[in-house]
């Protein structure tokens, strides 16, 4: 019985080999069961969405109306682009069926007749991966028309991404499969009123949704005694950066930060002491070196730590990192991929850069700390999508917790007659 | 501008997607493969195909970094510059790169055979530092490794 995201099964992305382990079970079974049962049966196993987000999955899925005369659509989430994730990458590779397994069983539960699986433009060869799984798959009758005779339909199309981190957020990817630019959209109307060409639909990430056989295979109860209680399951965290042995390691949610980096990703090279780790993306902000005891790896112990869980994309930083330049590396990206509809994140994300590249060259003025404090309090919150949340919460941490990193990069020159004899 | 097979395919698409519309990237990407760029002749023909307007083609090619509007070289090298590949020495590799080919980030050799360009992170971060080639990501990557790759290609 499949009871995790990537057992060490060798060949396990071929249909028969998924099969002979127990893969496809979960489908059955859920097709046996009334899909309300399904919805609640996720809801009740806590999976939270390993998107980005942590949003309860199963409650995301009961805003899908029940009646409704349009068409109902599942996006699924695989544009994988928040730097330092990796992930949904290893599933495509490694475990396709798992993945396809748990579209159609959230298909069935959410009356649902197409799903779109957006992947990232770059990850060319694993869409090719991809859609060779969804062929076996429905050569073998798990998908498609009258699925295992039991007369349910849905299809699954894979769409290719073209380059544009924006294309993760949820509405623009929405827009984007439209063959729109992909601009995020006003919220409310949320997709579950108003989504694909207005009809409603669910968006779940790859990862989650790889999660639901697993629950269905072993049931809520089982599932949610997994790690930690409010944000329980498996979990792929991907460890980059200065660690031994970098990679996507399984493990249940709640492991502290500290033996993730130690015990799975084989510590820091040449044993150098750490100074910063991102914890989960990008995104999510910076913590010092000399903060990590006791931080684990689930939604509530990163909010008490200040940070987050986000896409759980670990980057370790050792002593001697120049965080300066990772910052404004870290801005150069959201100026390059905001969309630019919104001014403060279009506007505000060019200056972040600005600035931190005067600080790289070591040309940053006193006043520029708070400057760019400032920049980023007036993007965070005033944008149509997150992110501008996301361009303002790297910034903010860095300057809170290193702003004796900035202070040393202060260009402190004053015109040569008002030198002090 | 595109081929029998390509035609084919877009048939087939029709019956996946409720608007024409929504074949734009799926049609561009094949005008792409089959062209190495999309001109505004080609914007054209996808914007007729489509029963769009040619200013929303061009709208999508110039919105998505992925594709091409001008004709680039023959192998595209792009190398991540992000955290996770700078702090695993990318810098190394787009130094090394440069010298090798004699261009420099978002250039094209003289006589089209390399376009190299830094891109945002590609999903490598675990086999950094890394650059693409077409499809093909080369992982783990060192200045002996990039020598090797390069003289594949050549
Ligand atoms: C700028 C931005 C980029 C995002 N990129 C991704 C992404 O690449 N993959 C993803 O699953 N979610 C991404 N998200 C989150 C999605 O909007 C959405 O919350 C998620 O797909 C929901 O799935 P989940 O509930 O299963 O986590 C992004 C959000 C923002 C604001």
């Amino acid at each position: 019985m499949i009871q995790s995201l990537l057992p060490n099964i060798a060949d396990l992305h071929k249909i028969e080999v998924y099969e002979a382990n127990g893969g496809y079970q979960a489908l059955r079974k859920a097709l046996g069961m009334k899909p309300e049962e399904v919805t609640d049966e996720v809801k009740k196993s806590n999976l939270r969405g390993r998107g980005g987000a942590c949003f309860p999955t199963g409650l995301k899925w009961t805003f899908m109306p029940k009646v409704t005369p349009k068409p109902k659509y599942l996006c699924v989430n695989g544009d994988e682009s928040e730097p330092g994730t990796f992930k949904d990458r290893q599933i495509f590779e490694s475990n396709p069926h798992v993945m396809i397994e748990g579209i159609v069983i959230a298909c069935y539960a959410m009356g649902i007749t197409t799903a779109y699986l957006y992947i990232r433009g770059e990850y060319g060869k694993w869409v090719r991966m991809v859609q060779k799984a969804v062929d076996d798959a429905s050569a073998k009758g798990y998908i498609g028309q009258n699925i295992l005779g039991t007369g349910f339909s849905t299809q699954l199309v894979v769409h290719k991404g073209a380059g544009a981190y924006i294309c993760g957020e949820e509405s623009a990817l929405m827009n984007s499969l439209e063959g729109e630019r992909g601009y995020p959209r006003v919220k409310p109307p949320f997709p579950a009123q108003y989504g694909l060409w207005g009809c409603p639909t669910t968006i779940n990430n790859v990862e989650t949704l790889s999660n639901v056989p697993i629950i269905i295979n072993n049931g809520w109860e089982w599932y949610s005694k997994i790690g930690a209680p409010k944000h329980p399951g498996p979990i792929l965290v991907g460890v980059s950066g200065h660690v031994n042995k970098p990679g996507v390691y399984e493990m249940p949610t709640g492991v502290p930060l500290l033996e993730i980096i130690y015990k799975h990703a084989g510590g820091v090279p040449g044993n150098k002491g750490i100074k910063a780790v991102i914890p989960g993306g990008s995104s999510t902000p910076i913590l010092r070196g000399d903060q990590l005891e006791g931080v684990c790896m689930d939604a509530d112990s990163m909010k008490a730590a200040g940070s987050a869980v986000g896409t759980a994309g670990v980057i370790v930083m050792d002593e001697d990192t120049d965080l300066i330049q990772v910052i404004a590396r870290i801005a150069k990206f959201y100026h390059h991929e905001s969309c630019g509809q919104c001014t403060p994140c279009r506007e505000g994300t060019g200056w972040l850069h600005k600035i931190l590249d005067r600080f790289v060259r070591g040309d940053g003025r006193r006043e520029d700390i708070d400057l760019l404090m400032d920049v980023a309090n007036n993007i965070e919150g005033n944008t149509i999508c997150a992110l501008g949340d996301a361009a303002a919460w790297p910034v903010q941490s860095m300057i809170r917790r290193f702003r004796d990193e900035f202070e040393k990069r202060v260009h402190e020159a004053v015109p040569a007659e008002q030198v002090p004899a | 501008m595109l081929s029998e097979a390509s035609l084919q395919k877009i048939e087939e698409l029709k019956t996946k997607y409720p608007t024409t519309q929504a074949m734009t990237l799926p049609v561009l990407w094949m005008v792409q493969e089959e062209h190495g760029f999309i001109s505004p002749e080609a914007m054209k023909y996808v914007a007729d195909l489509l029963k769009v307007s040619y200013g929303h083609v061009f709208g999508v090619v110039t919105f998505y970094t992925m594709y091409n509007a001008r004709k680039i070289g023959k192998h595209h090298i792009e190398v991540c510059t992000n955290v996770s590949c700078m702090l695993r020495g990318s810098g190394k590799i787009v130094e090394h790169l440069e010298h090798r080919l004699g261009i420099k980030m978002g250039e094209t050799s003289r006589d089209g055979t390399w376009t190299l360009s830094e891109v945002e992170c590609m999903g490598s971060c675990g086999t950094a530092p890394m650059c693409a080639v077409g499809e093909e990501y080369y992982e783990n990557l060192n200045p002996e490794k990039v020598d090797s790759v390069l003289n594949k290609l050549q």
